[in-house]
């Protein structure tokens, strides 16, 4: 004998009034936002203009470029110190806590100019086995600007991939270890793989703050977006037009990367959890739906 | 009669103030199977790690195939040895932990031949084609490519034998592999470790499977407060125990 599957449930679902009346203030705030604006004495299509200005798009390429760099410095430097902190070895151990120490302890802005200045501290450079320079061909504003950011990256990073590292179960090191693996590979197999899951959302924002921070190197006479802006607005002196186009741009950039970030985030989570967060799409797709459950009929 | 593969003589090992082995004598043969049983804290699970250098001996003699384990003697001193020569020792023991250690970012194909591939220079794929055959082995042909986290625990237990195995090693090491197990399956992690017995395996084996070690090892040792009470084939140790302290843990886990 088979029991008859039991009569679906059907409910009422709970209204939620509240989602309802935050849309509407929303809303109205953004109205009057959206008039003051209208009333403030900008020219919106100078910022257009200037937007797809030759200038200002190549200073957008080149805070990419810089902070695509920098960011890179830092992790490389990051790591490193990272491993040097955690070793056994007490030397590079303090060595590691030095660099963090001093880096991070001062402004960046500070850093800056004084690997911009270098040259009054060393007239020349010289590379052992590859000759010497002047300090002051050396560093130019491109170098100062890496340089500065990078290595001040660097501190910050060598915290994220230490907290990643010590967050790895101690037992997956001891499985390795015992299946003979020296620190070299398990650390580069085992360890900072699953570190990663941890390494990656702060560094995401790190780079995403690079993005911004660059905008320092502008001291430095690096010519990136915001020094493209300040150099055209010295001239024609429309100051919050290209301001606000400068503007747009970060925006662009962090929107972009901030995207990038969270695929980057679910490709690292495989294996961690069995189901991997929604995509955008997938989230607006199901609220979509769920909102229109919801809809009082 | 042949070397023991596993030779302590008073080995000791202390964490801080806390003294946990206080003298263990033991030899295991080869193609042995041992159990170490005893209460939690009795050393049962310290001892083994040392068997793999895991924790530094503090005194006394430990040797694996007439090897000491970390150190190397030249007259009467001893050396300590290198990283890549304790790691060269290792990958002849095969170790089995309570809570798997599987590699949560690799399949299960991927966490066999791992360290076959990159310790050993096996070409890849000849370890694949031996890791299939051992996952095959332990009965998990279908998980080949599946991650430890969509494994059942007795599935990834059996994946870390197969893991340890794909080293090819002279002895395997298996501290509590069923505690951390639903009782259901229990047996069938059991079972691959029998396979593994009656196919010669030397293994030293820590479990509270009173059943396992009555029915597979060659010799039970019953531990307790950092020395062996008694040890001997699991009939004598199991059923007509000559100590107080023996009998009294038997009577509760029995």
């Amino acid at each position: 004998m088979t029991a008859a599957p039991p009569e679906r449930l059907v409910a009422v679902p709970v209204r939620h009034w509240g989602r309802w009346l935050s849309a509407v203030v929303a809303i109205g705030l953004f109205g009057l936002f959206v008039h003051a604006l209208s009333g403030a004495d900008v020219k919106w299509s100078t910022t257009w203009q200037f937007f797809t200005f030759d200038t200002i798009v190549k200073g957008a390429g080149r805070t990419l470029l810089i902070s695509v760099l920098a960011q890179a410095l830092g992790i490389v430097i990051g790591v490193v110190v990272a491993v040097m902190r955690s070793s056994g070895n007490p030397v590079t151990a303090a060595i590691g806590w030095l660099y963090v120490w001093f880096f991070r302890g001062t402004p960046v802005l500070l850093q800056l100019l004084v690997w911009f200045n270098l040259a009054f501290l060393f007239q020349t450079l010289s590379f052992p086995g590859l000759g010497s320079a002047q300090t002051s061909d050396v560093m130019t504003p491109f170098v100062a600007a890496l340089l500065g950011l990078g290595i001040n990256e660097g501190a910050y990073m060598a915290e994220i991939v230490r907290a990643g590292l010590t967050s790895v179960d101690e037992g997956q090191t001891e499985a390795a270890q015992a299946l003979g693996m020296r620190r070299g590979l398990l650390l580069r197999r085992i360890v900072l793989p699953q570190a990663m899951r941890v390494i990656v959302p702060p560094t995401g924002n790190e780079f995403i703050n690079m993005l911004k921070t660059s905008a320092l190197a502008s001291i430095v006479q690096y010519g990136e977006l915001l020094l493209a802006a300040q150099a055209i607005y010295t001239n024609n002196l429309q100051i919050m037009e290209l301001l606000f186009a400068a503007a747009l741009w970060y925006l662009i950039l962090t929107s972009v990367f901030s995207i990038g970030q969270f695929y980057l985030e679910r490709r690292f989570a495989r294996g961690a959890s069995r189901n991997l967060p929604p995509t955008p799409l997938q989230r607006l797709h199901r609220s979509l739906r769920s909102a229109r459950r919801e809809m009082p009929r | 009669m042949s070397s023991p593969m596993v030779l302590a003589e008073k080995v000791h090992k202390s964490f801080g103030a806390l003294e946990v082995l206080k003298g263990i004598d033991l030899a295991v043969q080869p193609g042995e199977v041992c159990c170490l049983l005893g209460p939690s804290g009795s050393g049962k699970s310290t001892f083994l790690r040392c068997i793999n250098h895991l924790e530094k001996v503090d005194a006394g003699r430990l040797s694996v195939d007439g090897q000491l384990v970390g150190y190397r003697q030249q007259g009467d001193r001893l050396y300590e040895l290198r990283e890549h020569e304790v790691a060269a020792a290792r990958s002849e023991i095969g170790m089995v932990f309570q809570r798997f250690n599987l590699f949560p970012h690799m399949t299960a194909l991927a966490n066999v031949v791992e360290a076959p591939i990159r310790v050993r220079r096996v070409p890849k794929a000849e370890a694949v084609e031996r890791g299939r055959a051992l996952l095959a082995r332990v009965g998990l042909s279908d998980k080949v490519d599946a991650y430890p986290a969509q494994l059942s625990g007795g599935q990834q237990q059996r994946v870390a034998i197969a893991r340890a195995l794909a080293m090819q090693p002279k002895l395997m090491l298996f501290d509590e592999p069923t505690s951390a197990l639903d009782p259901e399956l229990v047996g069938e992690v059991l079972d691959v470790m029998r396979g593994l017995a009656a196919d010669g395996m030397t293994m030293v084996v820590v479990t509270h499977e009173m059943g396992f070690a009555r029915d597979v090892a060659d010799t039970v040792v019953f531990m307790d407060g950092g020395v062996v009470v008694e040890s001997g084939r699991p009939q004598h140790v199991l059923d007509d125990p000559q100590h107080e302290r023996t009998r009294a843990f038997l009577g509760k886990v029995l």
